[in-house]
């Protein structure tokens, strides 16, 4: 069988810090495996897995939805490929979000993951922070969590499995093959996120 | 992982505090240039309103950045230009989701502080507005909040990322609706990332040396820039973008995204052309998708523009040589 192919939706936001954490995470796994840009429904069409990175939900929805590359994700998730969303990744992901400030949001959404997201809900940039956080649940028992204007999880469905929580507050979800976080691990030089995640594109392959 | 050469650490803005049990960090280099890893392949556009604010947001703007007046009025009002009014700066917060901006003018401290206490996610240290010292930047690395610069060349670039800027921009010329300073700025900080990157590569210390002293700073962060390559932070293209095809360009000179000044909101079919620029800055690799953005406008509606050659006042020499 040949190597594992996953992609980094490249819309907008933090794609190359993906791409690199996602190369170094099949690396020090020992498997074999590409990871590529990705932004057309063609490029998504032959993924195996997908990152959808950090950045501003509104941007990436909106254009993902212009060239066709949003209705092509929904297919790929359907049929059970794994996805990963990080902070703007994580709203995209989700069924239904809303401003902390602004209120309800009527942005384009992949409507797979069953959470309800309060955007900005650790406030605005200034408030942005790094803490030590930990998912034990999948064997990460200490992690650095870099939050910015990073979103949280108000509401989870029966099947969604909580990772993690900061202060009450929920911050990372598992639900079958998709994983979103409100954090940044692509930004922190640890790969144990980007490594659990490729072992799930690895098992269902 | 970000690259954080230039990187003071431990400074006066960065905040250690507790949230129930957690120990937390804020203000520090990872948060402040990782917010601007997320703009990236972004536009950011240039707004007085809580109309057109929304009118960006809408169209896909990454973040609005807010001003009293465009940088093009700004040219024509002359006189003293300052830092946006508060109210409507808090106004613009509470309407849209994306982050907001502002400037302060060069070398102010307390105008940044006064954003800093809005709670704008970026402040930028602007040549548009009237500087208050040009000959000392602000000490950025006192600020929790996050500095965007702008620069000429590679020089003025590091200059303000040892400062503590996460983030820089191209000057261009602003207000002219001229793409033509901004192309060069790139170009000559691109030349010259490639000349320190090849003296790093044949191992000339001696030669690195020389050009920390031409560049005015310190030889740790030319010897990290020539080592990566790249600037250590985001790097956005600014200065009189108007069309689609102006960022689309831009962005193949290997700019991170761009800033829009008066060219969206200095037209007369603004919408359309805010979302045609997203589009092309988005796919700017397809050029079939940039001729398609380009055909959303309408070029009998953009800005007249300005020649840049005989400007009474050239915005972009404004702090430049500190």
């Amino acid at each position: 069988m040949s190597g594992i192919n996953i992609g980094v939706l490249a819309v907008q936001g933090d794609v190359t810090e993906n791409i690199m954490a996602t190369k170094m995470a099949i690396e020090e796994l020992g498997l074999d495996g590409i990871v590529t840009e990705v932004k057309t429904p063609e490029q998504i069409s032959d993924l195996d897995g997908l990152v959808i990175p950090g950045g501003e939900s509104t941007v990436i929805g909106t254009l993902s939805l212009v060239n066709g590359s949003l209705k092509k994700i929904k297919e790929k998730i359907a049929s059970g490929m794994p996805v990963f969303g990080i902070c703007a990744g994580m709203i995209m992901l989700s069924k239904k979000a809303k401003d902390r400030v602004v209120g309800e949001m009527d942005q384009p959404l992949l409507d797979f993951l069953d959470v309800k997201i309060e955007r900005n809900a650790f406030g605005r940039q200034k408030d942005s922070f790094e803490s030590e956080i930990s998912m034990d649940k999948i064997g990460i028992k200490k992690f650095q969590g870099v939050f910015i204007r990073a979103p949280s999880i108000i509401e989870t469905g029966k099947d969604v499995e909580v990772l993690s929580k900061f202060n009450e507050k929920i911050i990372a979800v598992k639900q079958g093959n998709i994983i979103g976080t409100s954090f940044h691990p692509e930004l922190t030089g640890d790969l144990s996120l980007h490594k659990y995640f490729v072992s799930l594109i690895k098992a269902k392959h | 992982m970000i690259p954080l050469s230039g990187d003071l650490g431990d400074t006066k803005g960065v905040i250690k505090e507790k949230i129930g049990s957690f120990g937390i960090t804020r203000g520090t280099s990872t948060l402040k240039r990782g917010f601007a890893h997320m703009l990236k392949n972004g536009v950011v556009m240039d707004v007085t309103t809580v109309e057109q604010a929304q009118i960006a947001e809408e169209a896909g703007a990454v973040a609005v950045m807010v001003l009293d007046k465009l940088p093009s009025d700004v040219r024509k009002a002359g006189g003293v230009a300052r830092t946006a009014s508060i109210r409507i700066i808090q106004e613009i917060m509470d309407s849209v989701t994306i982050p907001v901006m502002a400037k302060c003018r060069i070398g102010h401290v307390y105008e940044a502080m006064v954003l800093q206490e809005t709670n704008v996610d970026m402040i930028d240290e602007s040549e548009v507005l009237t500087p208050a010292d040009e000959n000392r930047h602000i000490w950025k690395w006192d600020f929790t909040s996050p500095f965007v610069n702008g620069a000429r060349n590679l020089g003025e670039a590091l200059r303000r990322i040892e400062e503590g800027a996460a983030m820089i921009r191209t000057k261009g010329e602003p207000g002219t609706g001229n793409v033509a300073e901004a192309v060069i700025h790139i170009k000559n900080v691109n030349t010259e990332l490639r000349r320190i990157k090849s003296i790093y590569d044949a191992g000339d210390e001696q030669d690195l040396i020389s050009v920390a002293r031409e560049f005015k700073v310190s030889y740790s962060i030319v010897e990290e820039t020539a080592s990566l390559g790249r600037l250590p932070v985001v790097n956005f293209a600014a200065g009189g973008i108007s069309t689609p095809a102006d960022a689309a360009y831009l962005m193949t000179l290997g700019c991170d995204g761009v800033f829009v000044g008066s060219g969206i909101f200095k037209a007369d079919d603004a919408k359309e052309r805010a979302q045609a620029i997203v589009l092309a800055t988005t796919f700017w690799e397809d050029p079939d998708k940039v001729k398609e953005a380009q055909k959303m406008i309408d070029e009998r509606q953009s800005m007249l523009g300005l020649d840049t050659k005989n400007l009474e006042l050239r915005m972009q020499e404004r702090g430049s040589t500190a």
